[in-house]
C-alpha cells in the first residue's frame, strides 16, 4: 500500500529555487565572499600596516605597483587600509546585528506570545529607543565610554533592535494562533518550549532576513561614526578611510572614494542576500507549487 | 426530427503544465439544457478542465491539444476578441470562493451592472433596474438597498448569489459551476442549488456543475462524469449511476461516501486504499494501483471509454469483473 | 459520572470593544469510551467549544469536569498533567503540524514532555504508534509536507494518541480530505477508539459523517445546544425545527429521494436580546418564541430538546 505523497526511496531532490538561479543573487554571493575572505585573511593579504608610512604621500592608485590603489597623505598603503578595515567595519556590521537580532527577538517574542500588558509595555520601551535618533543615541553612548570596535558595536545594536522587536512581534502574534502551537499547548508543552522550538523556528527566516538589513545598517552606522573621527583612533575601517580622506576629497578623491566603493557594494550585497533568503529559508522551496 | 447539437463539447481535451499534463485526453458532451457534474478527487484536474473551456487557464498552464467546441466554434484556437464575447455571454462561469471573486472596494450593484454592460448595449439607468432584477432573482432580499452594498457587507451565502447574477446577467447558454457550495453549509447549499436549478429550468441553461459532494450529483444534476487523475472513467445518467456504477472507482467513492442509516457499530466502510499519488508515472489505468481488482494487462495502456449501456460509457478493462457480485459490490 | 462533564460553559470574545458569547451557557457530558458529535452550521461556536474544553481558549464561566476534577479554572501549571488525558485532532491537516520539525520530533517532544525519559522506551512507543495508524516507519525522519492530507491527518492523529488520552476533540478532522481518504481516516478513528478504549467530541458540519460515527449527537446553534439525543432517535424522529431543518438539507446519493425544501435563512452573527435564537429561521415560530428564550428539557429517555413547541 503505497499512501506517500513520494515514494519513500526518493529523498526529494535538492533543486535551487529559481530565484537563486538570479545572476544578480550570485554577484552578490560572491562579493560577500570575497569580503569575508579579504576580513579572514587580512593579514596574509595586506602587505603593510595600514598605519604605517610606507610611500610616498599621495600616490594615485596605479601609480605605483608596490601601493596598487595608492597611498594618503601621510604615505600609507590604501590597499591594505582597505583589507585591514574590511574586519573592523565586518565585525561592528555583524556583532551589532546579532545583538540586535537577539534584544529585539526576545522583546518582540514576549510582546507578541503574552500579550496584554506584556505587550503595552515592552512596546512602549521599543516606541520611545525608535523615536530616539540613531546616531545621536550612539554618539552618547560612545561619549560616556571609551570608543573602542565593542563599544561601537554594542551602541549600534542598542539603537538596532526596535526594527526585529517588531518583526519578532508581528510574527509571534500571528503565529501564537497557529494550529500546530495550538496542538503544542494542547499537548502540555511548557511555554518556554512553544516560544524557542515552536514558534521561533518558523518566525526566524523572517528575523534573519531582518538582520540582514541590520548588518547593512550596522556597516554604514560605523562608517558615518569613524567618519565624525568617534571611532577607535587606532584601529582602521572603511568609516575611518574615508573619514581620512575627506580633507583630499577635492584633490585626491579616491581615497575616500575606493573604501567608499567598498562599503557600497558590500551593504548592496547584503540587501540582495536579505531578500533571497525568504526563499533560502522556507523548507518548501524546493516544492513544485 | 434532427438532433440539436449539444452546447458544449469537449474533445481530447488535454491541458497541462508545462512537463507537467494534467487533463489527459477529456471527451465531454452537454446537451442543451443539461446539467452535468463533473466529480472526482481533489486535484485530478476539475477545475483546469472548467477553466480551459473559457481559456482562463492559470500562468503557465496551456492547452496542448484538442478542441473544445461551443455553438461550432473551437474556443481553444478562437481569437481572443472572439472569445471575449462568449465569456459572460454564451458561457458564464462561478468559482467556489465568492470572497476573493468580487471586488472588495466596489459596491455589488455596480459590479453585476459593468458586467452587463461588457456584452449588451444598455443605458446606466437600463442597466441598474436589470441589476435589481436580478438581485431579486436569486433571492436577495431589498435588492435595490442591496445594491450599493459592498462585499462584506454580505455573509458566503449571500456572496454566491451575486455571483450566480452576474453570472446569469447575460443570458448564458451553459453555465460552469466550480464548487459552488463547498465553502458553504448544507442548508445553504441546498438553497444556492435549489436557486441554481430553478434558473437553469427558467432559463434554459445547461450546466456544468463540478463538485466531489455525490449527494449534490445525485440531487440537482441529470448526468454524472467520473474524472480521475486527468481522465473521465465513467460518464452516465444519474438514475442508473448512483444504482450501480460500472468503474471500480466509482464504485470505490460510492462504498467510501457515509449512506442513510449506517453506523460505526454495524457497518464498516469500504475504503480505497492509497492514494492518488500513486497514479503518478502509471502508464496504463491511472487507478490501477489503488484497483482491487487490476490485471497485469491495465498498466500497460489506458482503458478507452467504451460504451456500456444507454448513454452510459465506462473506462475500465475488468468492467466485467467488476459488475460482478464481488466483495465490494455485496456490501453496498 | 461521566469522563467530562461541562456545566453552563460560556466562552466570550471581544470584538471592536464589543463582548459577545460565542458559546452561550452550554451543558453536556461525554462518558467514557463514547462518541458525541457535535453538529452545527459554520460560525455556531462548535470550535470554540472544543477549545474552551481543552482549555485552549479560557471560559468566561461554567465548569468543565474531566476525571471528577474542575478544569475550568486550574492554571497552567497544574492543567499540563491533565492533558494527557485530553487530546485535539485539528481539522487542517496543513495548519496543524509544525513545518520545521520532523514527524518523529513531533511524536517525540510529547513524550519527552510528559516523563518519558528513556529513549528507547520512547522510540518504542513512537514505533508502535506509527504501525497502529498505519504510517511507514521509514518516513518517521520526514516533514510534514512531504506527505499528503490523508496521511498528515494521521500524524496529527498519532500525536493526539501519543499520551493514550481518554478523551480526544476532533474538530472538523475529517472535513478538509477528499471522501475515499475520509473513509480511511473514518475507519481507522473506529479502529482506535476500539483498540484504547477512547472517548471523542466529534465536531462537524457535515451531518453525514457525524451520524456514522456518533453514539449520541449535539445540535447546536448560535452558541447553544437546541437538541441533544441518542444517534438513532436524533435520525429517525428529531425534534427540534433547526435539527429537522438540517437533516432535511443533506443531499441524498440517492436520486429518487429528492431533500425537503430547504431552510430559508442564514446563521447570522447577531444574536437576538430575548426569546428563542432560531426564531426568525424557524417555520413553526410562535409569539411566545420571540419572548421567551426556550430552555434546554430533558425528556424522558435522556434525550433533551430547547423548543416551546417539540
Ligand atoms: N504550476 C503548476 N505546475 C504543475 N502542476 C500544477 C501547477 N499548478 C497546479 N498544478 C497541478 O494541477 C492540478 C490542478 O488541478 P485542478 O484542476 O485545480 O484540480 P481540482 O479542481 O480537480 O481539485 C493539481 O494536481 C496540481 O497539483
Ligand atoms: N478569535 C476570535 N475572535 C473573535 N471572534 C471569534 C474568534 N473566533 C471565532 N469567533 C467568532 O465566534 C463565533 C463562533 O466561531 P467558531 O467557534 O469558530 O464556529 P464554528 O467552529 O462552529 O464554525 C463566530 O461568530 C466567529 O466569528
Ligand atoms: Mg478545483
Ligand atoms: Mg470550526
Amino acid at each position: 500500500m503505497s499512501l506517500l505523497a513520494t515514494d519513500p526511496n526518493d529523498r526529494p531532490r535538492l533543486r535551487l529555487p529559481k530565484s537563486l538561479r538570479n545572476p544578480l543573487f550570485v554577484l552578490a554571493v560572491i562579493v560577500l565572499l570575497g569580503v569575508l575572505v579579504m576580513a579572514v585573511f587580512a593579514a596574509q593579504i595586506a602587505p603593510y600596516d595600514p598605519l604605517d608610512m610606507v610611500n610616498m604621500p599621495f600616490l594615485w592608485p596605479f601609480a605605483d605597483p608596490s601601493s596598487p590603489l595608492g597611498t594618503d597623505q601621510l604615505g600609507r598603503d590604501l590597499f591594505s587600509g582597505i583589507v585591514q578595515g574590511s574586519r573592523a567595519t565586518l565585525l561592528v556590521g555583524f556583532s551589532s546585528a546579532v545583538l540586535g537580532l537577539m534584544i529585539g527577538t526576545c522583546v518582540g517574542a514576549l510582546a507578541g506570545y503574552f500579550g496584554g500588558w506584556v505587550d503595552i509595555i515592552l512596546m512602549r520601551v521599543t516606541e520611545i529607543f525608535q523615536t530616539m535618533p540613531t546616531l545621536l543615541l550612539i554618539i552618547v553612548i560612545l561619549a560616556i565610554g571609551n570608543p573602542s570596535i565593542p563599544l561601537i558595536a554594542i551602541s549600534i545594536g542598542l539603537a538596532a533592535w526596535p526594527m526585529i522587536a517588531r518583526l519578532a512581534r508581528a510574527e509571534f502574534l500571528s503565529l501564537r494562533e497557529a494550529d500546530f502551537v495550538m496542538a503544542a499547548r494542547a499537548l502540555g508543552y511548557p511555554t518556554g518550549r512553544i516560544i524557542l522550538r515552536e514558534i521561533l523556528p518558523n518566525a526566524l527566516p523572517t528575523l534573519i532576513v531582518g538582520a540582514s538589513v541590520l548588518v547593512a545598517n550596522g556597516i554604514l552606522l560605523e562608517s558615518a561614526v569613524s567618519f565624525l573621527n568617534l571611532g577607535d583612533p587606532n584601529v582602521v575601517s572603511w568609516g575611518s578611510l574615508i573619514g581620512n580622506g575627506r580633507t583630499q576629497i577635492r584633490s585626491e578623491w579616491y581615497l575616500s572614494a575606493l573604501p567608499g566603493v567598498a562599503t557600497v557594494l558590500t551593504v548592496l550585497s547584503l540587501n540582495i542576500l536579505g531578500d533571497r533568503l525568504t526563499d533560502i529559508l522556507n523548507p518548501r522551496s524546493g516544492e513544485r507549487s | 426530427m434532427i438532433p440539436k447539437p449539444p452546447v458544449l463539447e469537449l474533445l481530447k481535451l488535454e491541458v497541462g503544465f508545462p512537463g507537467a499534463p494534467i487533463v489527459k485526453g477529456i471527451d465531454l458532451k452537454i446537451e442543451e439544457g443539461e446539467k452535468v457534474a463533473l466529480v472526482g478527487e481533489s486535484g485530478c484536474g476539475k477545475s483546469l478542465t472548467a477553466f480551459s473551456i473559457l481559456r482562463l487557464l492559470p500562468q503557465a498552464a496551456r492547452i496542448t491539444g484538442g478542441q473544445v467546441i461551443f455553438d461550432g466554434h473551437d474556443l481553444a484556437t478562437l481569437p481572443a476578441h472572439e472569445l471575449r464575447r462568449i465569456r459572460g455571454k454564451g458561457i458564464a462561469l462561478i468559482l467556489q470562493e465568492p470572497m476573493t471573486s468580487l471586488n472588495p472596494v466596489l459596491p455589488i450593484g455596480l459590479q453585476v451592472a459593468e458586467n452587463i454592460l461588457q456584452h449588451e448595449k444598455l443605458s446606466r439607468r437600463a442597466a441598474k433596474e436589470r441589476v435589481i432584477e436580478l438581485l431579486d432573482l436569486v433571492g436577495i432580499p431589498n435588492p435595490r438597498e442591496r445594491y450599493t452594498m459592498y462585499p462584506h457587507n454580505f455573509s458566503g451565502g449571500m456572496r454566491q448569489r451575486v455571483m450566480i447574477a452576474m453570472a446569469i446577467a447575460c443570458n448564458p447558454r451553459l453555465l460552469i459551476a466550480d464548487e459552488p457550495t463547498t465553502a458553504l453549509d448544507v442548508t445553504i447549499q441546498a438553497q444556492v442549488m435549489d436557486l441554481l436549478e430553478d434558473l437553469c429550468s427558467k432559463l434554459s441553461m445547461a450546466m456544468l456543475l463540478i463538485t466531489h459532494d455525490l449527494g449534490a450529483v445525485a440531487q440537482w444534476t441529470d448526468r454524472v462524469a467520473v474524472m480521475y487523475a486527468g481522465r473521465i472513467v465513467e460518464t452516465a445518467p444519474i438514475a442508473p449511476f448512483f444504482a450501480g456504477p460500472q468503474h471500480p472507482y466509482s464504485q470505490g467513492l460510492m462504498n467510501s461516501s457515509v449512506d442513510d442509516g449506517w453506523h460505526y457499530s454495524s457497518h464498516r466502510l469500504t475504503e480505497i486504499t492509497g492514494n492518488v499519488h500513486s497514479a503518478l508515472g502509471e502508464r496504463g489505468c491511472a487507478f490501477a494501483p489503488r484497483c482491487p481488482l487490476a490485471a497485469p494487462g491495465c498498466r500497460e495502456t489506458p482503458p478507452p471509454l467504451e460504451l456500456a449501456g444507454p448513454d452510459w460509457h465506462v473506462a475500465c478493462y475488468r468492467r466485467a469483473e467488476a459488475m460482478a457480485p464481488s466483495p465490494v459490490a455485496a456490501s453496498h | 459520572m461521566s469522563l467530562l462533564d461541562v456545566e453552563n460553559l460560556r466562552t466570550a470574545y471581544t470584538v471592536k470593544g464589543k463582548t459577545f458569547y460565542a458559546v452561550d451557557g452550554v451543558s453536556f457530558s461525554v462518558g467514557a469510551k463514547e462518541t458525541v458529535g457535535l453538529v452545527g452550521e459554520s460560525g455556531c461556536g462548535k470550535s470554540t467549544l472544543g477549545k474552551t474544553v481543552m482549555r485552549l481558549i479560557e471560559p468566561a464561566s461554567g465548569k468543565i469536569t474531566l476525571d471528577g476534577h474542575d478544569i475550568a479554572t486550574l492554571p497552567e501549571a497544574q492543567m499540563r498533567p491533565m492533558r494527557r488525558k485530553l487530546q485535539m485532532v485539528f481539522q487542517d491537516p496543513y495548519a496543524s503540524l509544525n513545518p520545521r520539525q520532523t514527524i518523529w520530533q513531533m511524536l517525540e517532544t510529547p513524550l519527552k514532555v510528559h516523563g518519558v525519559a528513556d529513549p528507547a522506551e520512547r522510540r518504542r512507543i513512537i514505533e508502535a504508534m506509527a504501525e497502529k495508524i498505519g504510517f511507514p516507519k521509514a518516513s518517521l525522519q520526514r516533514f510534514a509536507h512531504e506527505f499528503s492530507g490523508g496521511q498528515r491527518q494521521r500524524i496529527g492523529i498519532a500525536r493526539a494518541l501519543i499520551l493514550e488520552p481518554e478523551l480526544v476533540v476532533c474538530d472538523e478532522a475529517v472535513s478538509a480530505l477528499d471522501l475515499s481518504i475520509q473513509a480511511q481516516i473514518l475507519n481507522l478513528l473506529v479502529d482506535l477508539k476500539r483498540e484504547m478504549g477512547l472517548a471523542f467530541l466529534f465536531i462537524s458540519h457535515d451531518l453525514s459523517v457525524v451520524r456514522y460515527i456518533s453514539d449520541r449527537v449535539l445540535v447546536m446553534y448560535l452558541g447553544k445546544i437546541v437538541e441533544s439525543a441518542d444517534h438513532a432517535t436524533l435520525w429517525n424522529s428529531p425534534r427540534h425545527p433547526y435539527t429537522r431543518a438540517l437533516l432535511s438539507s443533506v443531499p441524498s446519493t440517492d436520486p429518487a429521494k429528492k431533500i425537503g425544501g430547504a431552510i430559508s435563512g442564514e446563521i447570522s452573527t447577531k444574536i437576538p436580546e430575548t426569546g428563542c435564537r432560531f426564531r426568525a429561521r424557524c417555520p413553526i415560530a410562535e409569539a411566545r418564541c420571540a419572548l421567551e428564550a426556550p430552555e434546554l428539557k430533558t425528556l424522558p429517555g435522556g434525550n433533551a430538546v430547547a423548543c416551546h413547541l417539540a
